[in-house]
């Protein structure tokens, strides 16, 4: 327990841990003390002089040692001569602090007045204006007129393009270095910097592309002004024209919280869109940060290719129809399959659309399956992250093994969080075939070859080797397990292991000890949860299935087999929101609604559920899944389904263990948490939202799934002519999937480089980066561009998954550099 | 005439040979101190001398390395050698002319805080001189002054080279070693001070040029001699850089306590064209400016006395400012030197410096307004206890010791 300092802040007494710095404690006292470069997530640099206060302390006598006393018995308190600042100063006991005095109120008088000198009148045209630190604070403390004379500003560039994402505005910088800080400190990306002195400072970026970070909208949350601005939202309304409405991300399986600011605009009709995402404080989950793949992935909900009417094929084409109608042919097909309907559902659906589908399905005594992206279920449902667990939590004596996941790709937050971690000293090991961004922050990297992966476990399990010794001994540990150059059995193997580990090392059962699957979907846990188990054999089941319901999920993009076995089922319902492979061979499309066009709760693969709720209207007639399935089963005149999420919620906090509790209601409780943020704290944290709907409850472990599921065998790697390669699969961020369909700005950034390959090998093969290249698999012909990577395995083909290259388990493709002829002659 | 302990190449040709040097029984004191002396014995030598930073801040030196926690390596020792002041060049004529004094005192300075590596920080515009550093440098570890187990001693040394890029602010110390470590000349937070979290996050001790060039003098031919010359509290001589409206302007070797009048008249040859004295800069641009009256010209000039003139005695670079030169004129000088030289860090240096140059440009075109000299004051006292570091601080000096001192110099360029 930290030990508590007692000091007065404006006369007011305050208590708080030692260490604590006089800006936070005044904070927590719900004293203001103005800051601009201080964040209370970076390291203080008391560069912009705004938190300057009177700071006192008792005098002691310097021959004896003993405090001075005055006539009347109390301490006397000795002021500098200097005012100080409160964001690096830390509390003593018996200090003195006065930020209501006219010397002070002067100070921060002078200090706004100096920023306002060259800043420009930018108010009317400026983003930030309405949600802006200078401005509120130039309200609050600042001088009404300046003196500083108009046509003696300085100039400096405006819209500098930092990048694709970021625009930067020069004359609008005040220098307070949050943006560098927080790129070189945080995101470990040291990517942007100073340039020159005085008055000339100016934001520069390194990198090409600039400003080259996942991270880098972070940024423009914090920036006290508008001179970090987003090319996504930019000019796009003002803040008291939006609402804020709290959701969840849905491109990965960290759950962050974010909140959507919508608004209703003439351009669209009247209708409420969405404009912006930005977090939503949860320092269990995201702290109050987002990477930019959630940030500006929304656009795909607006996107012109969304099916927003329900589409009935006839005559080989499909045709728009009603709802009464679509539901009228898909009740009555399903009624006549039966037994026979195999119900397939992915981790992109909410809790209340997996249970009610389940239901739906057992009520008609089908089959249902989940189609992960990933194996291991079974296991992390067992030895999952229990309640009380929180990863900015780790630190030293604790460890994390992250086993064949490129976190900094597949699941950015963890990779924050976990670098955090790391510097307050747990220990990480990465594990992986290949270099990836964690490793400088590991303290044990260890390298095995694509194929090797359960040697590499074995040998952890054995617990001779240092790291293997560092993991058995440390306090907590935790596991992250991915797919990288898995397919689904292979993940599953590894799951087990690591399973087998942790059992072995009695990380289990206790917070922030544990596995954590890294997901491709954001509920691929819930749908573990929720009972849902993938097919032993998905190309029989469709295969022999009268009809199939297919929702969230497409099996005829992941391989040949799988189109060819739906081809093959009577009649197929997909329920998605584009055109899909799989929507390709449909009788019936149902259109469904995108995650801000409703609500409903998600579990993240640290077992959290959380909450989201609607934050516009469904596009044309979409609807959300649960409601989809609910109305097929009112037509069907089955019974027990329930109308709204909440009470779907309550039935399955009902029904399975490890939700009981648990409600809508209580998901929805937050409660204070640290940093402070808010609209009126945005000087202090950013932009980042206030979390008041609900910071989500980490689920029990069930009881009733006890027992050890089947361990199940690595698959062997395919066998590979002369002159083939092995590709395997491996994710990365910026992909073709649908998330960052229509985020135009992003477009660059995401490229078209579907598989990479090992310098050597490219400059084998006569290429190099950025150039086409054709490759053969089975029977498919496609082309992408190549990517060059040091960091990766020689002999080895990485192709990247959901670049249109339909690889998801490693294969034997051929590679051919097409000739400039060959293009003529085609 | 009394003996010259620093510019001593003036009384001795060629000093800045090595052979020369050696043969002046140079670099004697540097073996008696590796082999005959203990680390805390020379810092304790170096207490006795009395002897303060030549750089400006008047610091105590042996106090200085006494900061040094004996329980956190490796310690370093950085020589400052960034001298950009204005009116001040007397570091230069050490390094061009006297090298080898200067180096086996930062030798001595290594030894006595334990230092292994220890470096030079060369502003921009010397790098002629750095490059012929690297040779001098080169020369003593052939002749087994520098490297490793000095003198069959376990003691190894190495001293390096660095060049900044020419910017004053990297004269300030932590702003120096932030330059060394390849980033931005900017100044660090403090606490934690140098002593302690130094170059390298490691304990370290910064010097400035003359200072170190005083200890072969002092641990060669002892504190009593030292201390013969100059005053009890500011013991030892000075080199003082006279420039300005003087006739024989150029660095003066004098022992600490000569008055201004001895400097100027004396050795300066009085005013250029004999008029008359107006004002005295004690310590560059950095100063305030001390009215030439009887009472400041017969100021002793050391660390004690010229505080009572409401200036510091700082690195003693005494420019001399006469009848012909408007005031106004002079602080529009230095304001633009800060303004150009301000890193950009804090609030009220970057942009304060911004706005005074702009009124000062104002003022001396006979564009302003009475009422510009009354916010000129304003900004600078705006400014003033509010700074991040000493740059922003000592902008404001000459501003406001100028409009205090010297109004109607301003009010005679602007509008009635």
């Amino acid at each position: 327990m930290d030990k508590l300092i007692n000091l007065k802040i404006d006369g007011r007494d305050v208590s708080v841990p030692a260490g604590t710095l006089v800006v936070d404690a005044a904070k927590l006292a719900g004293i203001t003390i103005p800051v601009f470069c201080y964040h209370p997530k970076l390291e203080p640099v008391g560069m912009c002089r705004m938190c300057l206060v009177d700071i006192g302390r008792p005098a002691v006598d310097r021959a004896t040692g003993q405090p001075m006393l005055n006539d009347d018995g109390t301490p006397k308190i000795t002021f500098g001569p200097k005012l100080e600042t409160a964001c690096t100063t830390p509390v003593s006991e018996g200090m003195v602090v006065w930020g209501a005095t006219e010397k002070v109120m002067a100070a921060r008088k002078d200090v706004l007045e100096f920023l306002l000198t060259s800043h420009p009148l930018d108010c009317p045209v400026c983003d930030k204006g309405g949600e802006c630190p200078l401005q509120n604070q130039t309200m609050a403390f600042g001088p009404g007129e300046s003196r500083f004379l108009f046509d003696e500003k300085n100039h400096l560039e405006k819209h500098v393009p930092l990048g694709d994402l970021i625009y930067l505005d020069r004359e609008r910088c005040i220098q307070c270095a949050r943006c560098v800080r927080f790129s070189d400190q945080l995101a470990g990306d040291p990517v942007i910097g100073f340039y020159d002195r005085g008055r000339q400072l100016e934001i520069v970026t390194y990198s090409e592309p600039g400003f080259d970070s996942i991270f880098s909208g972070n940024t423009t949350d914090i920036c006290p002004v508008g001179a970090l601005t987003t090319v996504d939202f930019r000019f796009g309304a003002r803040p008291w024209e939006m609402s804020s409405s709290s959701s969840i991300c849905t491109h990965c399986s960290v759950g962050c919280n974010i909140s959507y600011s919508v608004r209703r605009e003439a351009k669209s009709k009247g209708r409420c869109v969405v404009k912006r995402v930005l977090p939503r404080q949860n320092e269990a989950v995201n702290e109050i940060w987002i990477c930019d793949k959630g940030r500006f992935g929304y656009h795909y909900a607006e996107n012109p290719e969304r099916i927003t009417q329900p589409l009935i094929r006839k005559d080989g084409k499909f045709v728009p129809a009603s709802w009464e109608e679509a539901i009228k042919l898909v009740s009555s097909s399903f009624k006549a399959a039966g037994k026979k309907l195999v119900t397939l559902a992915s981790g992109n659906l909410a809790n209340e659309d997996l249970f009610a589908l389940k239901q739906f399905s057992a009520s008609l005594e089908g089959k249902a399956f989940h189609l992960p992206g990933m194996g291991g279920a079974e296991w992390t449902t067992r030895l999952g992250l229990t309640p009380g667990s929180n990863l900015g939590a780790l630190g030293k004596g604790n460890a994390v093994l992250v086993f064949a996941s490129d976190l900094h790709e597949e699941a950015p937050i963890w990779w924050l969080r976990l670098k955090a971690a790391a510097e307050r000293g747990a220990m990480v090991i990465v594990a992986a075939a290949r270099q990836t961004r964690l490793d400088k922050y590991a303290s044990y990297t260890l390298r095995y070859e694509y194929g090797q992966e359960e040697k590499a476990l074995k040998e952890l399990i054995a617990g001779k080797s240092e790291a293997a010794k560092a993991f058995a001994s440390a306090a907590d540990a935790v596991i992250f397990y991915g797919s990288d150059g898995l397919d689904v059995q292979g993940s599953a193997a590894v799951a087990g292991l690591c399973a087998e580990l942790l059992v072995k090392t009695d990380h289990f059962g206790r917070p922030n000890n544990g596995l954590v699957a890294v997901w491709p979907s954001a509920n691929d846990q819930g749908a573990a949860e929720l009972g849902w188990q993938p097919s032993a054999d998905l190309v029989k089941d469709l295969t022999e299935s009268v009809a199939s319901y297919i929702c969230a999920a497409d099996p005829a993009g992941i391989s040949a087999e799988l189109a060819a076995a739906l081809q093959q089922s009577g009649f197929v319902v997909v329920q998605d929101f584009f055109m899909t492979e799989t929507a390709r061979l449909a009788n019936v499309i149902l259109p469904a609604a995108a995650v801000m066009e409703r609500e409903g709760t998600l579990v993240s693969a640290e077992r959290r559920v959380q909450r989201f709720y609607a934050a516009v209207k469904p596009l044309g007639e979409s609807k959300a899944d649960y409601e989809i399935v609910t109305a097929i089963a009112a037509a069907m005149e089955l019974k027990g389904f329930p109308a709204s999420a909440a009470e779907i919620f309550a039935a399955i906090a009902a029904s399975e263990p490890a939700f009981s509790g648990l409600s809508h209601e209580k998901l929805a409780q937050s409660e204070k948490q640290w940093p402070i943020t808010g609209r009126p704290d945005a000087y202090f944290s950013g932009t980042v939202v206030e979390n008041k709907d609900g910071l989500g409850v980490t689920l029990i472990l069930s009881t009733t799934k006890g027992g050890s599921p089947t361990q199940v065998k690595l698959p062997e790697l395919p066998k590979v002519e002369k002159g083939a390669w092995l590709a395997v699969p491996v994710t990365r961020l910026y992909d073709h999937g649908a998330a960052l369909r229509g985020a135009d700005s992003m477009q660059n950034r995401i490229g078209n480089r579907g598989l990479s390959l090992h310098p050597s090998d490219a400059s084998k093969l006569g290429v190099k980066a950025g150039d086409t290249i054709n490759l053969s698999l089975g029977n498919q012909e496609l082309t992408t561009e190549v990517e060059v990577d040091p960091g990766q395995p020689q002999g080895v083909v990485l192709v990247r998954r959901s670049m249109g290259l339909s690889v998801s388990a490693p294969v034997e493709i051929t590679l051919r550099v097409p000739a400039a002829a060959e293009s003529e002659i085609r | 005439m009394s003996d010259l302990y620093l510019l001593r190449h003036r009384q001795t040709q060629g000093l800045n040979q090595l052979k020369t040097y050696i043969a002046e029984g140079g670099f004697d004191t540097w073996k008696k101190v590796v082999t005959k002396l203990k680390p805390e014995e020379v810092t304790q030598q170096v207490k006795d001398s009395g002897l303060r930073g030549r750089g400006g801040a008047g610091f105590p030196t042996g106090t200085k390395w006494s900061f040094l926690p004996n329980n956190i390596w490796p310690h370093y020792v950085v020589a400052n050698a960034d001298e950009s002041e204005p009116g001040t060049f007397k570091d230069r004529e050490i390094l061009e002319m006297n090298p080898y004094q200067f180096l086996e005192g930062l030798m001595i300075a290594s030894y006595a805080v334990q230092s292994h590596d220890s470096y030079i920080y060369f502003r921009g515009e010397f790098a002629q001189i750095a490059t012929r550093f690297n040779e001098r440098l080169a020369e003593l570890t052939a002749q087994g002054l520098l490297g490793d187990k000095l003198f069959g001693t376990d003691y190894a040394l190495r001293l390096h080279a660095h060049l900044g890029a020419g910017a004053y602010i990297c004269g300030e110390e932590t702003a120096l070693l932030e330059s060394i470590e390849g980033r931005l000349g900017q100044p660090r937070l403090r606490p934690p001070f140098p002593a302690v979290v130094g170059l390298f996050d490691k304990p370290t001790v910064i010097n400035n040029v003359e200072t170190l060039t005083n200890l072969p003098i002092i641990l060669g031919k002892g504190v009593s001699y030292f201390r013969s010359q100059g005053t009890e509290k500011s013991p030892g001589t000075k080199i003082f850089c006279l420039s300005g409206r003087v006739k024989n302007p150029g660095n003066y070797e004098l022992p600490l306590g000569t008055t201004f009048r001895e400097l100027i008249f004396k050795h300066g040859g009085g005013i250029l064209n004999d008029a008359k004295i107006k004002a005295i800069m004690p310590a560059g641009a950095s100063s305030s400016l001390i009215p030439a009256t009887d009472t400041a010209l017969d100021t002793p000039m050391d660390y004690e006395s010229v505080p009572a003139l409401g200036a510091q005695l700082g690195s003693a670079s005494v420019i001399i400012l006469d009848e012909t030169v408007n005031i106004s004129d002079l602080v529009n000088s230095t304001v633009h030197f800060f303004k150009h030289e301000s890193c950009g860090k804090c609030t009220p240096c970057r942009e304060g410096t911004y706005w005074m140059a702009h009124i000062t440009d104002r003022i001396v075109r006979g564009e302003a307004s009475k009422a510009d000299i009354d916010l000129l004051k304003a900004v600078a006292g705006q400014m003033q206890n509010k700074c991040f570091c000493a740059l922003g601080e000592f902008s404001i000096s000459a501003v406001l010791s100028g409009i205090q001192q010297f109004r109607a110099d301003f009010e005679a360029r602007v509008e009635k």
